[in-house]
Order: structure tokens, then C-alpha cells, then sequence
């Protein structure tokens, strides 16, 4: 009886966390606000399995919660090395465009460097042609 | 007697967790930057969902379920750090700004001596 109002008002005050963090994703204005954000996500639904597993009595939720765990510190860990690749975003707004080539090689125009790459493509494919043969 | 307050330690708990997770949803509403939100999120956010597990194992009151839910309980409170920590250093990396009611910025003195 206690139990079951407990989990009543759990779901609800869960469910009102959920929006908020949804409103973050919506309106983060940067991309590291919503990484933050869908990993706090993850936390919530893991709580959500967890109560939904209470009420239920099925244990074997639990396994479910540990594996959606794993996935997101690993969606989250991801989302970090792509935000250090993309190493852009100076003015913190929205997303810089990826085509814009990033300030490394300040001498070196664009067109220069583009059949060079094409062509040390080619030549990559190449020899995995001729190493299936 | 007994189980009855199991029960009532089960329904303090989950409301316990419950709770955490409301405060870090507010604060990841309320705080200025990226780095305070990240505060907030990966530190309560963690601890509300852990006490939720906590809390299915206690009701189980089985051993193994015990096992499994404190294992899920330490691995989550092991990973959190980690992803909270990469996502800060990639954020500060790619230049992402701080709050204007930043005090101190450690990083900011570092790249300056090298």
C-alpha cells in the first residue's frame, strides 16, 4: 500500500524530470548541452526500468537497466570524441559547419589539398585490390 | 513487522531517488554553461537512478538479485565520472565558452604557460 503510492508519486516526479531534460535536448543551445542532456536521459529511463520492475516483480529488469547503462557511457564517450574531433564552436551557437576546413594548415589553400588526398585515396584502394588478388 | 518495514525502507528510497533525479533535472534547467549542467546531471542524476536500483534489489530480497543490482549500482557510479569527465575535457578542447560567472578557470592559466 505505502509501496505502491511511493512508486505512484516516483513515476510522476520521474516523469516530470524526463520533460525537463527533454526541454534541454529541444533547446540546449550548444552540442555538449545536449550530450549532457541524453545522458541524463539515460539515467532517468534506467530509474523508470527500475520502478517498472518494482511494481511488477520481474528481476530480470535489472539486466536490462545494466545494459542500457553500458550503451549510454558509451554513446556518451563517443559523442566526446567527436565533439574533440570536430574541434570547432567557438562562438558556443549553433553547430559550425563541418565543410568549412579547419584553421591547421594556414598556407595550404583548399583546391591544393583535395586531389592530393583523392589521389593518396586511389592509391590506398589500389593496393587492397591488387592484396584481394 | 518485518516486512512492513522493508517495505516503508523500499518506498524512502525510491522516493529518495526520485527526488535526486528532479534536482538534476532542474539544475540542468537552471545552471548557466555546459560544465555547471554537466555538474548537476552526472553527479545527482547518477545517484537517483543508483538508489533506484538499489531499491529493486532490496525488494527482491533474493541474494542474487542483490548481487546484480548492487553491480549495476557501482558500475554506473564508476562510468559517470568517466563520461562526465571526457565530455568536459572535449568541450573545454573545442573551445566551447564558459559562464560569464566564472571565477576561476584552471585550463584557461595552463594553455597560457605552455
Amino acid at each position: 500500500m505505502i509501496l505502491a503510492a511511493a512508486l505512484w508519486i516516483a513515476l510522476v516526479v520521474l516523469g516530470l524530470a524526463f520533460l525537463l531534460t527533454v526541454w534541454r535536448v529541444v533547446r540546449g543551445p550548444t552540442l555538449p548541452d545536449r550530450v549532457v542532456a541524453l545522458d541524463m536521459l539515460v539515467g532517468i529511463v534506467i530509474g523508470f526500468i527500475a520502478l517498472i520492475a518494482i511494481r511488477t516483480g520481474f528481476t530480470l529488469y535489472i539486466d536490462i537497466a545494466i545494459s542500457l547503462g553500458l550503451v549510454g557511457f558509451l554513446a556518451t564517450v563517443a559523442f566526446a570524441r567527436f565533439i574533440l574531433a570536430r574541434h570547432g564552436g567557438e562562438e558556443g551557437g549553433e553547430a559550425p559547419p563541418a565543410e568549412i576546413p579547419a584553421p591547421e594548415h594556414p598556407g595550404l589553400p583548399a583546391e591544393r589539398r583535395k586531389p592530393a588526398r583523392k589521389g593518396k585515396i586511389d592509391e590506398m584502394a589500389g593496393s587492397r585490390r591488387r592484396k584481394a588478388r | 513487522m518485518m516486512q512492513m518495514l522493508a517495505e516503508i525502507a523500499v518506498a524512502l528510497i525510491v522516493l529518495l531517488g526520485a527526488l535526486f533525479v528532479l534536482a538534476a533535472a532542474i539544475g540542468l534547467n537552471r545552471l548557466p554553461d555546459v560544465y555547471s549542467r554537466m555538474h548537476a546531471a552526472s553527479k545527482a542524476g547518477t545517484v537517483g537512478s543508483g538508489l533506484m536500483l538499489l531499491a529493486v534489489g532490496l525488494h527482491a530480497g533474493d541474494l542474487a538479485t542483490l548481487a546484480r543490482a548492487l553491480a549495476g549500482f557501482f558500475f554506473f557510479v564508476l562510468t559517470a565520472p568517466v563520461s562526465a569527465h571526457l565530455l568536459a575535457m572535449a568541450a573545454r578542447k573545442a573551445g566551447y565558452p564558459l559562464a560569464k560567472q566564472t571565477l576561476l578557470d584552471e585550463m584557461q592559466s595552463q594553455e597560457k604557460s605552455i
